[in-house]
C-alpha cells in the first residue's frame, strides 16, 4: 500500500526549478532511499514532504504530494499535524542545549503532555527505539551535547520519535558518522521500518543497497529510475542510472 | 633610507601597542583622580543621608535613589519594546524597504545627541502627553535613548542562534512562535541582558535627558510615585559643580565616584552574566 504519492511535483527557487515533473509512490513501512550526485534536488525532493521548504523565502511548488490520499500541499492545511506525522532527521546530530531528558520531552512537552510521569513514559518509550535507553538511562539530566556523534544522533531520532510520527525523513543521517556508527544506525533504520515508513537521502550508495528496498535515482531534478533496489544496482535501466553508480559521474 | 622588514615590524608593534595603552589611560587618570579626591568623602551618612544646607553638607542618597528608580523604569519599557522589535526584525521581517527603512532609523536614534532626545521627550512625555516632569517621563525618555543598543545587541544575539535548532525545532511541528520562545531566547538571552545591561548604564549616568524631563534640583522628600519628580545622580552632580557656590570639593568628587561606581558595577553585572553563559554555552 503507498504511504506518499508524488504526483507531477515540480519546486522552483525563484526562477531555478529544483524538481522537474517528479512521480514517485512511497510505500508503507518499506525504507526507501533517494540518491544521485550533489545538486540533483534529492535532499529538495525529501525536505517537500514535511514542507520544511516552506521555510526557504521565494519556494513554489506545482503538482501534489498525496500522505494518506491527502494533498499535503492544499490550502489550509495544517503543518504543525503534518510535521508531526512527518519527521525529519537532519545531516548532523543536532540535538538543543539541553538535558537528554529535555531533548526528548521538547515535542511532547510542546504538544501539551505537561505530566511528569507520561513524559518519563514518553522519554523511555523513545530512548527504547532507538536502543540508548540501556546506556543513559541513569544519566538523563546530563548535558545532551556531551554525548559521542553517534549517540547524538540516535538520540535526534529518539526526540523524534517522541512525537509519534508515521513517516520518518533522513537527510544523510550518517554523514557525521565514522564507520562503525554507520554501521549501527543503519541497522536502527532497518529495524525502526516496522514501524515507520522511511524516506532516505544519501551519497553513500553502499548504504542506499544496504538499508532501502526501492531506490529512486535522481538527475538534475528529475527521478530518473525508481525500483527495487537490488534491481537499481544490478541491472539499471537507465544508461544514466548505470554511469552514476558505477562510478562514472557524481 | 631603507629601513629592514624587522626593524619596521618593531615600529609597527610600538605604534599598536602605544595606541593600545592610550585607551587605559583615561580610564585609570579618571578612576584616580576620582578616588583620590571622592574617597574621604564616601561615608555611611554620604550614601544614606539627605543633602543640608544647600546641598553643601549631608548625603546624596535621594539622588541615589532617583537614579535606580529611573533605571528601573527604563528597563521596563526599553527592554520589551527592544527585544521585541529584535525578534520581529531577525525572525520574521523580510529584506524588503521597510526593513531597511527600520534599520537606517535604528543606526540613526544612536546617533542622536542626548540633548535632543531630552527636548523630545520634554515635548512629547512632559508636555504633549500630559505626564510633567516626572520619573515616568524620564524613563521613557531614556527608554527611546537605549532602544538602539538593546535592538542591536539583541538581533546580534539572536542571529547567533543556530538555524539548526530553530529547523529541527519546527520539522518537530512546533509552530514558529513556540520555537522563539522556548528554543531562540533561550539561547540568546545571555547577549540580550547583557546589551540591555549596558544600555542601562549608559542611562544611569545621563544628564541632558532628565534635564527637561525628570530630574529636581532639590526635593525634600522621596519621591512617591512614578508620576513625582526625583533627583538624579548626574543632574545633582551637575548641580553641584555649577550651580551651588562654595560646595566643598570633596562632596563634587564623592557624588561623580558614586555615579561611577555604579555604572562600573553595573558594567560587571552584565560582564559576569556573559562569562556565566558562556561557560554553559558549548555550540
Amino acid at each position: 500500500m503507498n504511504k506518499i504519492d508524488i504526483r507531477n511535483f515540480n519546486l522552483y527557487y525563484g526562477n531555478f526549478q529544483a524538481l522537474i515533473n517528479v512521480n514517485l509512490s512511497i510505500e508503507k513501512r518499506m525504507v526507501t532511499a533517494l540518491i544521485g550526485p550533489s545538486g540533483c534536488g534529492k535532499s529538495t525532493l525529501l525536505r517537500s514532504l514535511n514542507r520544511m521548504n516552506d521555510l526557504i523565502e521565494g519556494v513554489k511548488v506545482s503538482g501534489e504530494v498525496k500522505i494518506d490520499d491527502r494533498n499535503i500541499y492544499e490550502n489550509g492545511l495544517d503543518l504543525i499535524q503534518l510535521r508531526k506525522k512527518v519527521g525529519m532527521v537532519f545531516q548532523r546530530p543536532n540535538p538543543f542545549p539541553l538535558s537528554i531528558f529535555d531533548n526528548i520531552a521538547y515535542g511532547p512537552r510542546l504538544h501539551g503532555i505537561s505530566k511528569k510521569i507520561r513524559l518519563q513514559a514518553e522519554v523511555e518509550h523513545a530512548l527504547e527505539r532507538v536502543h540508548l535507553w540501556d546506556d543513559l538511562k541513569d544519566r538523563l539530566n546530563r548535558y545532551a551535547l556531551n554525548l559521542s556523534l553517534e549517540q547524538q544522533q540516535r538520540l535526534c531520532i529518539a526526540r523524534l520519535l517522541a512525537v509519534t510520527p508515521d513517516v520518518v525523513l533522513m537527510d544523510e543521517p550518517c554523514s557525521a558518522l565514522d564507520p562503525v556508527s554507520t554501521a549501527k544506525v543503519e541497522e536502527l533504520i532497518y529495524e525502526l521500518k516496522k514501524h515507520y515508513t522511511i524516506v532516505i537521502v544519501t551519497h553513500n550508495m553502499q548504504q542506499a543497497a544496504r538499508v532501502s528496498d526501492k531506490t529512486g535515482v535522481m538527475l538534475l531534478g528529475e527521478l530518473i529510475e525508481y525500483g527495487e533496489t537490488a534491481d537499481i544496482f544490478t541491472k539499471p535501466a537507465d544508461k544514466r542510472t548505470e554511469d552514476y553508480i558505477t562510478g562514472r559521474f557524481g | 633610507m631603507k629601513i629592514s622588514p624587522q626593524a619596521k615590524e618593531k615600529i609597527a608593534f610600538l605604534v599598536l601597542g602605544i595606541a593600545t595603552c592610550l585607551v587605559l589611560i583615561p580610564v585609570f587618570v579618571i578612576i584616580f583622580i576620582l578616588m583620590e579626591k571622592g574617597a574621604q568623602a564616601i561615608s555611611w551618612e554620604f550614601l544614606t543621608a539627605k543633602p543640608r544646607m544647600g546641598m553643601r553638607a549631608g548625603g546624596i542618597f535621594p539622588a541615589i535613589v532617583g537614579t535606580v528608580y529611573l533605571v528601573l523604569g527604563t528597563v521596563t519599557a526599553a527592554l520589551p519594546l527592544g527585544l521585541f522589535a529584535a525578534i520581529y526584525l531577525v525572525e520574521y521581517a523580510k529584506g524588503n524597504w521597510l526593513t531597511r527603512m527600520v534599520e537606517v532609523a535604528i543606526v540613526n536614534l544612536a546617533g542622536v545627541p542626548s540633548v535632543v532626545y531630552g527636548l523630545f521627550g520634554m515635548g512629547l512625555f512632559v508636555i504633549f502627553m500630559k505626564l510633567g516632569t516626572s520619573i515616568l517621563a524620564g524613563s521613557l525618555t531614556l527608554a527611546i535613548m537605549i532602544l538602539p543598543v538593546i535592538i542591536t545587541a539583541s538581533r546580534e544575539a539572536l542571529s547567533t542562534v543556530p538555524q539548526s535548532f530553530r529547523e529541527v525545532s519546527r520539522a518537530l511541528g512546533v509552530s514558529k512562535w513556540q520555537t522563539i520562545w522556548h528554543v531562540v531566547l533561550p539561547n540568546a538571552i545571555s547577549g540580550i541582558l547583557t546589551g540591555t545591561i549596558l544600555g542601562v548604564s549608559r542611562a544611569a549616568g545621563e544628564t541632558a535627558p532628565i534635564l527637561f524631563t525628570a530630574a529636581a534640583f532639590y526635593l525634600p522628600k522621596l519621591p512617591q510615585s512614578i508620576f513625582d519628580q526625583c533627583m538624579a545622580l548626574p543632574y545633582h552632580l551637575y548641580v553641584l559643580s555649577t550651580q551651588v557656590p562654595n560646595v566643598n570639593p570633596k562632596i563634587q568628587y564623592g557624588t561623580a565616584l558614586v555615579l561611577v561606581g555604579l555604572v562600573f558595577f553595573t558594567n560587571l553585572v552584565a560582564i559576569i552574566i556573559r562569562a556565566r553563559f558562556r561557560a554553559r554555552k558549548q555550540w
